[in-house]
């Protein structure tokens, strides 16, 4: 190979690139937002955007950094989302906007970490994929276990059922949960310039822990989880490393984007949603995230773009995904690369050195 | 845990080490997998810098015996004291903590890493940072990642590869790749290496200059060897003691000039053709 690289230079490449692409956006859109020169849709979608590039970011380190498979990121995303507006609601309008966003987002992290270990403990030390498993099944119960809450808030503190508005007994206090209606009466208080922050603290943790002691012993379970272990490695402690840091990040994502709507629900973190960002890390790139911010912010927009077409709309968006895909990064597309290349390599090479095979199978 | 014997065969550990608790020994170690016994009544034990050779026909149960002394498996019968501990009931990476690394016969890099970073990752346990450092890249981190760096550079300079520091690890010529596996299993810091095969798919010159690596883990670092060999002239230079298994069972045990004229050994193994 004569790609060479430097640990150190990657690191600084990565940092580099991705905070550069973020400033810049930000540069660039924020005075335009501020003038009031974008368009109300466009406008709209500077938020959610900015939630889903850090939710593909902690996908990314799950799926990409230590090759686990989840199906149920957005089950973290809606534990955030609900902590977090619970927590914004409860704070009351007393009390600063800042305040508010700040103390949900932070809530909504710290739940959404503590899920992350519940379910890590018991299936990260399983040999196997019984991940992508339990988080789809995860997943789905988070989103029916809001679907019947009623959560309220008075002067005694909160007030949680699973029947109804009435048996939450409250005489004075405001109804923030109210079951399949969802959240209601969030505070607005989530900003373009607050998702620009959320995604550069992102990238901070994320790819600082990649190019850390942690980040090499998370790579080797990758790469070679006898290999890991045989050097003395603690499988199940870097993998819940990971998984919890992924999931904390994306309820710090749910929070900000339930802070950015004044209402919201369940349905919005279901199994498509799970789906959906991890078609944004796919296509961004296992493993590289100045990828994964342009594939999300591409592919969260397409549908909007595409609108025009009417009622091809999906039908296009789905073509453009097979495109991308093969032309990018898929292993099919690789793997057709790949022999591309050996290939003409082989008609220049064939005579000089063979490539000495590997001795016989052992049985580990 | 099973009956305590003697310090068996004590013959095989060198004059040096006689004295000294074994780095490795096993007492009646055994493994059955369904119906087959794969392993059964291996009692041996390594001296703290003994060179010592694990030979059979394919399929005898050597790598098994790897797999048991590491702890990939759980042994059915018998114990394993390494420096005098039982490494019952530890984890594969425990196991490596209290001492004792490997090479695999079908190599496993971390391919796609570096193979500085391979050496790191080896290094893991003996260079400590604390874990908020790895997030925020700050206290102390920058004093950690430079000695892991030296240190890791001093292995592979040691083996003749710093140069090759920063090329990805799965793109190494196979012999380089070998190599890298020993250096990480060094990297561990361990009292005993266990090379499964080291020499396999290596010409002639490759496999002198692996004689002589061998050679030199033991003198500089100090610390016993066991190997896996198919390659009868470099087991017969290079080991000190030899043990021979035949379907999981020890056949002989002994020098290499003991075993060279063991009928049993000559007619089971070395009367054989050589499978590779
Ligand atoms: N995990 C396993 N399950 C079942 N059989 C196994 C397993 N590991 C090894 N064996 C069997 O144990 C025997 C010894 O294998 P092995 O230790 O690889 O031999 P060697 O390394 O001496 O060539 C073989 O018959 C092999 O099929
Ligand atoms: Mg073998």
């Amino acid at each position: 190979m004569l790609k060479k690289y430097k640990n150190l230079s990657n690191y600084a490449r990565t940092s580099i690139s991705t905070y550069g692409i973020i400033l810049l956006a930000f540069v660039i859109l924020f005075p335009l937002q501020q003038a009031g020169a974008l368009s109300y849709s466009f406008s709209g979608m500077l938020v959610p955007i900015c939630a889903y590039i850090v939710m593909a970011i902690s996908l990314n380190l799950t799926v990409g950094v230590l090759g686990e498979l989840s199906l149920g990121h957005a089950g973290f995303m809606s534990i955030g989302a609900f902590s977090g507006a619970i927590a914004a609601v409860s704070l009351g309008n007393g009390t600063p906007d800042v305040l508010r966003l700040v103390l949900g987002v932070l809530i909504g992290g710290v739940l959404a970490g503590i899920s992350g270990l519940l379910i890590g403990i018991p299936v990260l030390r399983l040999k196997g994929d019984y991940l992508a498993i339990v988080t789809l099944a995860f997943g789905e119960i988070i989103k029916n276990i809001v679907n019947c809450l009623y959560v309220g808030v008075d002067a005694a503190g909160l007030h949680f059922s699973m029947t109804d508005v009435a048996s939450l007994h409250m005489t004075n206090g405001t109804v923030i949960l109210k079951g399949p209606q969802g959240a209601v009466g969030i505070p607005k208080v989530a900003s373009f310039l607050s998702g620009i922050i959320l995604i550069l603290i992102t990238l901070f943790v994320v790819i600082n822990l990649v190019h850390s002691r942690t980040g090499r012993a998370i790579k080797a379970i990758r790469n070679n989880q006898i290999a890991a272990e045989s050097v003395g490695i603690s499988i199940t402690k870097y993998k819940m490393i990971a998984f919890i840091t992924s999931a904390a990040l994306a309820g710090m994502a749910g929070a900000m984007y339930a802070m950015n709507y004044s209402s919201i629900v369940a349905k919005k973190f279901d199994f498509n949603t799970s789906i959906l960002i991890l078609v944004f890390v796919v296509l961004g790139g296992m493993g590289k995230f100045f990828g994964t911010i342009v594939a999300t912010t591409v592919l969260y927009m397409l549908p909007e773009i595409f609108r025009e077409f009417g009622e091809y709309r999906m039908l296009i968006y789905a073509v453009v995904l097979i495109v991308v895909m093969l032309a990018t990064n898929s292993s099919g597309a690789k793997m057709l690369k790949d022999k591309i290349v050996d290939f003409v390599k082989n008609l220049f090479a064939r005579s000089k050195n063979k490539k000495v095979e590997a001795g016989g199978a052992d049985s580990e | 845990m099973s009956k305590m014997v003697q310090v068996p065969s004590k013959s095989i550990v060198p004059e040096r080490d006689v004295d000294k608790t074994p780095i490795l020994e096993t007492h009646h170690l055994g493994i059955d997998f369904g119906g087959l016994t794969a392993v059964d009544d291996l009692t041996l034990a390594v001296g703290r810098t003994e060179i010592a050779g694990l030979i059979g026909p394919n399929g005898a149960g050597k790598t098994t015996v790897f797999n048991l002394l590491t702890n990939v498996y759980s042994p059915t019968r018998g114990t394993i004291l390494l420096d005098g501990k039982s490494t019952a009931g530890k984890s594969t990476a425990q196991v490596n903590r209290m001492g004792i690394a490997r090479t695999f016969q079908n190599i496993r890099l971390f391919s796609d890493m570096s193979v500085i970073d391979n050496v790191k990752v080896g290094l893991h346990n003996s260079v400590k940072e604390s874990l908020i450092s790895n997030f925020t890249h700050s206290f102390g981190f920058k004093k950690s990642e430079k000695e892991y760096t030296s240190r890791a550079l001093e292995l592979l300079d040691f083996f003749k590869m710093a140069d090759l520091a920063y090329e990805e690890a799965g793109s190494l010529p196979y012999g380089a790749q070998r190599r890298l596996e020993i250096v990480r299993a060094l990297a561990t810091n361990p009292g005993i290496v266990l090379l499964d095969e080291p020499a396999a798919g290596m010409n002639p010159s490759e496999t002198a200059e692996l004689m002589n690596n061998i050679r030199k883990i033991r003198d500089t670092f100090n610390i016993a060897v066991l190997l896996i060999e198919h390659d009868m002239n470099l087991v017969m230079n290079i080991c000190e003691g030899i043990c021979v298994l035949d379907h999981g069972k020890v056949i002989a045990k002994g020098t290499p000039d003991e075993i060279k004229q063991n009928p049993k050994v000559i007619e089971a193994y070395l009367g054989k053709k050589r499978e590779g």
